[in-house]
């Protein structure tokens, strides 16, 4: 079904799509804000500019974007996909906790801020270009995947990566000399086991975008924990 | 007018703009719907406008943009104005009845020269003199106040929607080089006709999307340069701040947004150009009181060109886009797309980087 989104509110353009039984092609996307979001397996498909928090809370099912995004794409997302052809604003996959986002280009500030894992549960954003500062502030948990293959000459990621990380990893497709990171994360090259991990995931993107896995695989990777050794222990009172 | 701290409101805003380097007029229209897509970022208590350009017949004299509450506060506000000013002209701003605007005050402008003899007398420079009765008025008038006071500019604004407000102020019939526009979502204090953006003072005009945690220390260094807050919210202060960097000490606007959004002190001692380590030390040696916390996004406008510049940590989204000889800056991207469906080079500049556009010189 094609939603003309000129001129429509969100809730409207939310429940066209949640009254469709088949998949949805939203034209003309504008600034809408909330699309698909708290939706089970729907497949969704937008044009256009999307308004913040596309897919929060989104259940399952796919959102493709063939454009920019705006800010908290995938807040606290539990299940599916969001493919982005473009740009992702800032804090993307704000908090959550399943489910995969792909983006091509860019991601803002903080993105992954406050990731999180349980059990079975382990979301994975991928970033095919480069990522603002601030990069998984508060992860806790998940896999934030950063790949810089758009501009390679450029930085893959701002300042301040990691800051207050607990938990879960980050891969950097890069050596990350460049990079400072605080002192209760460690850095270290990834091994294959490692790799291992995300190949799926890495497949799936070059999927999306037309990639070749084994070329993104012919750059070492920096993997990138918390430091088990060097916890928030005594960070408010000892106990 | 029910006044900023009468009632608290808790509470978000947008910001828009479009500027030909070429000095191309636009009408308002183009900046009036730009805010529409961004609506739920306001909540009707405050939109306003700012636009450069568009007295071409007085471009030599200051535009006054007035708010009275009654006509007796005009009249005895125009005998204050006579003893300092010529004014060339005086008349009503025009606007339109539309049901989304209710209550408003008499708004009013006038084009005045500094009174020669003056300015002589108190050997001031002319726009020092300017600035020191416009914040006479606003601080000793009670119901009166200037909300604009530029030359070739005005700014416009109201409690409502920004989108209702540029229709009340008929933006369409003005034609400018450059528009900023606010939507306003207060946050702590009530809107009133006097707290919506954008703030200016002489021709420098800001519209802000963000809350100040700095505010007071700000405030209490600004104030001891002649400069008074009592519009009673954080973005006033802003204004006040650029303008003593930019006009009083003469700094450049990269400078000046070097100190209000200076980098951490950890990230100036990893800079590796020398030069720039050493500038920015400088800068935040010199104005730690104006370093400006918090998170904000703003936009500020002058005569010839804008700079929108984002807080360090970049608490607030904007992003620039480009077609042509036009820049478009928003907190939303679907705000520029609105403006040119086709714009390209769409990029959001890091925390405290300054995107700043010039008109060509001549073109304004």
């Amino acid at each position: 079904m094609i939603i003309h989104a000129e001129g429509l509110e969100p809730q409207a353009i939310n429940d066209m799509i949640r009254d469709s039984d088949e998949s949805c092609t939203l034209e003309g996307c504008c600034g809408q804000r909330f699309i698909g979001a708290g939706m089970s397996d729907k497949d969704i498909e937008i044009h256009g500019i999307p308004g913040n928090a596309l897919g929060a809370y989104l259940n399952g099912g796919t959102v493709t974007v063939h454009g920019n995004t705006q800010d908290a794409v995938g807040d606290t997302m539990n299940e599916g996909r969001i493919i982005i052809h473009g740009n992702i604003g800032d804090a993307a996959g704000y908090a959550m906790r399943g489910g995969k986002i792909f983006v091509e280009g860019n991601a803002g500030y903080r993105a992954g801020i406050h990731m999180k894992a349980y059990r079975e549960k382990v979301p994975v954003m991928v970033i095919g270009g480069r990522t603002g500062s601030f990069l998984g502030e508060y992860q806790a948990g998940g896999h934030i995947i950063v790949l810089n293959l758009n501009e390679p000459d450029k930085k893959i990621v701002g300042n301040f990566p990691c800051t207050g990380m607990h938990g879960g990893r980050m891969y950097l497709r890069s050596d990350c000399r460049n990079v400072v990171f605080p002192d209760q994360v460690t850095a270290r090259p990834a091994t294959p086991s490692d790799m291992e991990e995300i190949r799926e995931s890495l497949e799936e993107f070059c999927s999306y975008f037309d990639r070749d896995t084994e070329e993104i695989l012919s750059v070492p990777f920096t993997v990138i924990e918390p430091d088990s050794s060097n916890p928030y222990r005594q960070l408010y009172v000892a106990n | 007018m029910k006044k900023e701290g009468d009632i608290r409101i808790p509470s978000g805003c947008a910001i828009a703009a479009v500027i030909s380097r070429e000095g191309h007029k636009m009408s308002g229209e183009t900046i009036t719907n730009a805010m529409k897509p961004m609506h739920e970022r306001s909540n009707g208590l405050g939109g306003g406008f700012a636009a450069y350009g568009i007295y071409p017949a007085y471009k030599d004299f200051y535009a006054l943009h007035m708010f009275f509450d009654s006509r007796s506060t005009r009249k005895e506000c125009e005998a204050f104005l006579k003893e300092y000013f010529e004014i060339v002209q005086s008349e009503i701003i025009p606007t339109r009845k539309i049901p989304e605007i209710t209550d408003e005050p008499i708004i009013w402008r006038y084009f005045v020269a500094p009174l020669k003899s003056m300015l002589v007398n108190l050997q001031q420079d002319e726009k020092e003199y300017v600035a020191r009765l416009m914040m006479r008025i606003n601080t000793e008038m009670k119901g009166a106040y200037v909300f604009s006071s530029g030359k070739d500019m005005g700014t416009f604004k109201a409690v409502g929607f920004p989108e209702d407000v540029g229709r009340f102020y008929k933006l369409e019939e003005y034609e400018g080089y450059s528009w900023t526009a606010h939507g306003r979502y207060p946050t702590n204090t009530p809107g009133w006709w006097g707290g919506a953006h954008p703030f200016t003072l002489l021709d420098y005009s800001i519209v802000h999307n963000g809350e100040i945690s700095s505010y007071d220390a700000n405030r209490r260094f600004i104030e001891m340069f002649g400069y008074k807050c009592n519009l009673l919210t954080d973005t006033e202060v802003i204004t006040y701040i650029m303008d003593y960097l930019v006009r009083v000490q003469g700094l450049t606007l990269t400078e000046a947004a070097n100190v209000i959004a200076a980098p951490f002190w950890s990230t100036i001692g990893r800079e590796e150009d020398p030069a720039r380590k050493e500038r920015l030390t400088y800068l935040r040696t010199v104005f730690p009181s104006l370093l400006i916390t918090g998170p904000f996004s703003i936009i500020l406008g002058y005569t010839g060109g804008l700079m929108a510049l984002n807080d360090r940590l970049k608490l607030r989204s904007m992003v620039v886009g480009e077609k042509g000889d036009k820049v478009y800056i928003a907190s939303e991207e679907a705000s520029i797309r609105t403006m040119e469906p086709d714009a390209e080079n769409i990029w959001s500049p890091a925390g405290g980087e300054p995107v700043i556009v010039q008109v060509k010189e001549g073109a304004y």
